[in-house]
């Protein structure tokens, strides 16, 4: 129940401001939005039109942005036309300036109602009381804080969605888009209601909590003067808005008192009746797992439906003004205002790199994909408003920069939003953005020429020491494996991990990488290069049962596989020969991922340069690059398409393979998996016998890159029947684990992880930081799969 | 459209917790009044040889409207794969009346039942170039705010839907 504050700034208080958040709300936050990311799961996979849903609202989306002035002009027709108002706010002030107004003039203010409805407003209220407002959940107004504006302009207002109530009368801030009072337990509503009201009978449980507010919401929705709602969806073409919930008070809102006032952003804004329909289909699956939500709200205001009035002897059928044979007196036209909002929207569309922000239809997927957000929620996000996924995105467009900063440091990058977003856009990418630009804007560090020479990047000077550490990691890895094993003893020393605590924020209770004396590029040459491997792949094949390709390999030796777990590397290497497959392991360049996670986009851009110009002859020479590093892998796939040319990135992607995912193929065609170090031998082959459990966490990255599969088809034709985990995420996601702010929340989101696999006798995980986190929760090993299959020799 | 789509609807209600029968508009009458809490507000029924039972009111106050335990309208078309029922927002007050009352009755004919999504739409374009307004309400009134899921808030905690037959 923490209200949210100013952005703790030092390394101390944020440690202690997320400490408080895992303690107070981390449990309530964790149940709703894991399951509700479950039930999306479910429900995306009983979707067979999905993939086309996404892909139409993405086109649709991309539409109406780019012709989002024309549309303003269109809507601004079709609702005049219904007999409603458009205007147009350029921030929150002007925005709320004019909600006031409307409310002034439509609550006995300077334009009184009309005898019957002034009739009613005073039998319910005494007729000097404050005007009303009912609203109905919107994020927009929460932006703007409509709600402060009005209650100065002496409004009184009433949040009718239950959650908006919560936190009303709690007097909190939203800490999901979705959920906005998720934070709250059962126990601490009742309490809050309890003391508040004093209510008569018993609300323990939720049916007599719903109860009461229920009655209680009911009647100020009966008495008040105007109804405020958001929209989710309007339709330029006629007007039209969609409102989807649950709970139907939005539609109360909007009917039930004579004006209604809808504030939109502009970028809610769609073209036609047809454009809404995969948004209809999508947007409850996306947010809460549920097929389709209860009532999906579609109003071209003003509305027919007669104006409601109470304790008054008139049926309410004879208070349309259309039927002129109706008495004199009868309630007036409802009154539709439509408030489009721009408060930095048209900005951020001619911005390249937010502009995908306005294709946001604010479903909150992105929050509960997120193993972070799961366990703090919102408000360890920091942000004004937004909270969670692409609250980034938002806040940077709407607050400003500043607003963004906090949130952003607790997206690792994980990317699992980005298969959870409707609309497909790649929210980690403007997390990274926002982060270079975050970056960039910061105070030159103290420390600053102690790692100049060390870390040559293509940064300005005001990057923060830990920052660039961690972007230059392999320049570190070099020198410490050069003087392993000292380096590695001097490094876990007490006087060490206090000053790596103090200068660069890493947590002392996190196990050091222990680096190799003799890196993986060196001990493959050792052992005689290219030609050595060759003569293996050659016996291997004359021997049978490899596979019927030619091909040949260069694996790259990324920071951790080449300085620190080459293992892996060596088994990945043994693995393709005994296939049938030569590799090369040559020293290539940094991929980039390093800078990219610290939100260093210039150095990864040189990097991504220095890294294709390394490969481009191997892959002239139509040789497959082979990656052991999922994050890696990620960057060759996702990232590189922002770095390099079009063909060249194309041609990285499509020549660059997970190890598994490389050994997958090769089994597909004709390798024999018995080659191989197989699990239970009756189930080699097949994989319809039973196999030797074992579990297996898969890496956030390769998930998202869908690259899973290939690994469990492979453990399972090798003899094991793994199981999966499903969390989104181990928590650690490369340096973030490391950094001793982060430490706990690392920590609480491994600790779920652990516990879905501690049961089995073996478990293995994709990714370097996966590993790592596992071994220090479980304290046994954790290998690649690789190294599970590779051939012992 | 499939053969079975209205049985489509009726199990898709089902998933729901979504009374549903079948009627002749014969029995209609008979049948919608069995579904009733007392007191019962609704609107005329734009079926022909289909009325109200006599215990509905269908020229409510806002009070009758406040104080109803069951409002029936008719709904404009439904959409089987979702057990969604369209509802408009006509002069009548079929929007109020199918949202106060706890209980809400839909009466929709079998020829209005449509397979899917995208069928609603077709009605739905012309609907809009109209002018109109329709609610998509599927299943009843639902939050989770309170700490476990809850039905009947601010809309009906209970449906029933009267499929008439010959139509
Ligand atoms: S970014 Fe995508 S997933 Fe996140 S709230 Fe917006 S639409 Fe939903």
């Amino acid at each position: 129940m923490a209200e949210r504050t100013q952005p703790p700034r030092s390394r101390d208080e944020k440690a202690a401001h997320i400490r408080h958040l895992l303690e107070t709300e981390g449990e309530a936050v964790h149940a709703q939005s894991s399951s509700s990311n479950a039930r999306r799961y479910d429900v995306y996979e009983e979707t067979p039109t999905l993939e086309d849903r996404r892909s139409e609202a993405r086109a649709i989306k991309e539409d109406a942005i780019d012709r989002l002035p024309s549309l303003i002009e269109t809507v601004r027709e079709a609702v005049e036309a219904n007999g409603g108002t458009v205007y147009v706010a350029d921030d929150a002030a002007d925005a709320n300036a004019y909600v006031a107004d409307v409310v002034d003039h439509n609550s006995g203010g300077s334009n009184a109602k009309s005898d019957a409805s002034a009739t009613n407003v005073s039998a319910t209220r005494a007729n000097d009381a404050a005007p009303t407002v009912v609203k109905s959940k919107s994020m927009t107004t929460e932006e703007i804080d409509l709600n402060d504006a009005l209650e100065t302009a002496g409004v009184e207002v009433h949040e009718t969605d239950l959650g908006e109530w919560v936190l009303q009368v709690a007097d909190d801030t939203p800490s999901h888009i979705v959920g906005p009072a998720m934070h709250f337990t059962r126990e601490e509503i009742t309490e809050l209601i309890t003391e508040r009201f004093d209510p008569d009978e018993s609300v323990e449980t939720a049916e007599e909590l719903t109860r009461f507010a229920r009655d209680y919401l009911g009647e100020r929705i009966r008495e008040a003067d105007v109804g405020v709602t958001g929209a989710n969806f309007v339709v330029a073409e006629t007007g039209t808005m969609a409102l989807v919930t649950n709970e139907g008070n939005a539609r109360k809102c909007a009917v039930t008192p004579d004006t209604h006032v809808a504030i939109a952003g502009v970028e809610k804004l769609i073209p036609t009746v047809s454009d809404l329909e995969p948004f209809v289909d999508i947007i409850a699956k996306s947010a809460t797992g549920q097929p389709i939500s209860q009532y999906v709200t579609m109003l071209s205001p003003p509305t027919e439906s007669p104006t409601l009035a109470f304790e008054s002897d008139e049926p309410i059928s004879s208070t349309r003004s259309t039927d002129e044979s109706e008495e004199p007196n009868a309630n007036p036209d409802r009154d539709f205002h439509l408030v489009l909002l721009d408060n930095g929207r048209m900005e951020m569309r001619e911005d390249e790199q937010l502009r995908e922000t306005l294709y946001c239809i604010r479903c909150g997927a992105c929050s509960n994909s997120c193993s972070n957000f799961q366990a703090v929620g919102g408000h360890g996000f920091g942000g004004e408003t937004y909270s969670g996924g692409i609250a980034t995105g938002w806040e940077a467009g709407v607050h400003g920069q500043d607003s963004a900063a906090e949130f952003n440091d607790l997206c690792t990058g994980c990317t699992r939003c980005v298969d959870a977003c409707p609309v497909k856009i790649d929210i980690p990418w403007i997390n990274t953005v926002v982060r270079d630009r975050i970056n960039r804007d910061e105070e030159p560090p103290a420390y600053d020429s102690l790692v100049d020479g060390l870390t040559p990047d293509a940064e300005g000077g005001g990057l923060n020491l830990g920052k660039r550490f961690f972007g230059n990691i392999a320049t570190a890895a070099r020198l410490s494996s050069a003087t392993a094993p000292i380096s590695n003893w001097i490094a876990d020393t007490p006087p060490a991990r206090a000053l790596l605590e103090r200068t660069l924020g890493i947590d002392r209770r996190r196990d050091l990488p222990t680096f190799q004396r003799e890196s993986l590029v060196e001990w493959f040459e050792a052992r005689g290069g290219i030609e050595a491997s060759r003569r293996r792949a050659n016996e291997a094949q004359e021997r049978g049962g490899t596979a019927d390709v030619e091909r040949e390999a260069v694996l790259y030796a990324d920071v951790y596989t080449n300085y620190v777990d080459t293992e892996r590397g060596k088994a990945a290497v043994r693995t393709l020969e005994t296939l049938g497959v030569p590799v090369r392991v040559p020293d290539l360049p940094e991929s980039g991922r390093a800078p990219l996670s610290q939100g260093m986009v210039a150095t990864a851009d040189r990097q991504a340069s220095r890294f294709y110009g390394a490969i481009a002859e191997d892959l002239d020479a139509g040789r497959d690059l082979v990656v052991v590093e999922p994050s890696d892998l990620a960057a060759f796939h996702r990232e590189y398409e922002r770095f390099l040319p079009e063909a060249s990135f194309e041609r990285v992607r499509d020549n660059s393979y997970e190890v598994c995912e490389y050994v997958y193929g090769l089994l597909e065609n004709g390798a024999d998996p018995s080659l191989l170090e197989t699990g239970a031998e009756a189930a080699v082959g097949d994989g319809t016998a039973a196999g030797e459990p074992i579990a297996y966490h898969a890496h956030c990255q390769q998930r998202t890159l869908d690259l899973e599969g290939p690994t469990l088809a492979v453990l399972e034709r090798c003899g094991y029947e793994p199981t999966t985990s499903s969390v989104e995420c181990c928590g650690m996601a490369g340096s973030f684990g490391y950094k001793r702010e982060y430490y706990e929340l690392s920590m609480t989101v491994g600790d779920r992880l652990a516990s879905e696999v501690e049961s089995a006798e073996t478990v293995v995980a994709s990714g370097t930081s996966c590993g790592d986190q596992l071994e220090s929760l479980l304290e046994r090993s954790v290998p690649h799969p690789i190294e599970l299959l590779a051939p012992r020799r | 459209m499939t053969t079975d789509t209205v049985g489509r609807f009726e199990r898709s209600l089902v998933d729901l917790e979504v009374g549903v029968e079948r009627a002749s508009a014969a029995d209609a009458s008979e049948r919608i009044d069995s579904m009733l809490d007392d007191p019962a507000v609704g609107v005329p029924l734009p079926f022909e040889d289909v009325a109200q039972p006599e215990s509905v009111d269908t020229n409510p106050t806002g009070d009758d409207l406040a104080e109803a335990r069951t409002g029936v309208t008719p709904a404009t078309f439904a959409i089987a794969t979702y057990g969604t029922v369209a509802i408009e927002s006509r002069p009548d007050g079929d929007e109020p009346v199918s949202l106060y009352p706890d209980r809400h009755v839909a009466v929709v004919a079998a020829s209005d039942v449509v397979d899917d999504i995208g069928a609603g739409f077709e009605r739905l374009e012309s609907a809009f170039a109209a002018g109109n307004s329709i609610v998509f309400a599927t299943g009843r009134s639902a939050t989770a705010d309170m700490g476990s899921l809850v039905h009947g808030v601010h809309g009906p905690g209970s449906v029933d839907v009267l499929v008439l037959e010959d139509r």
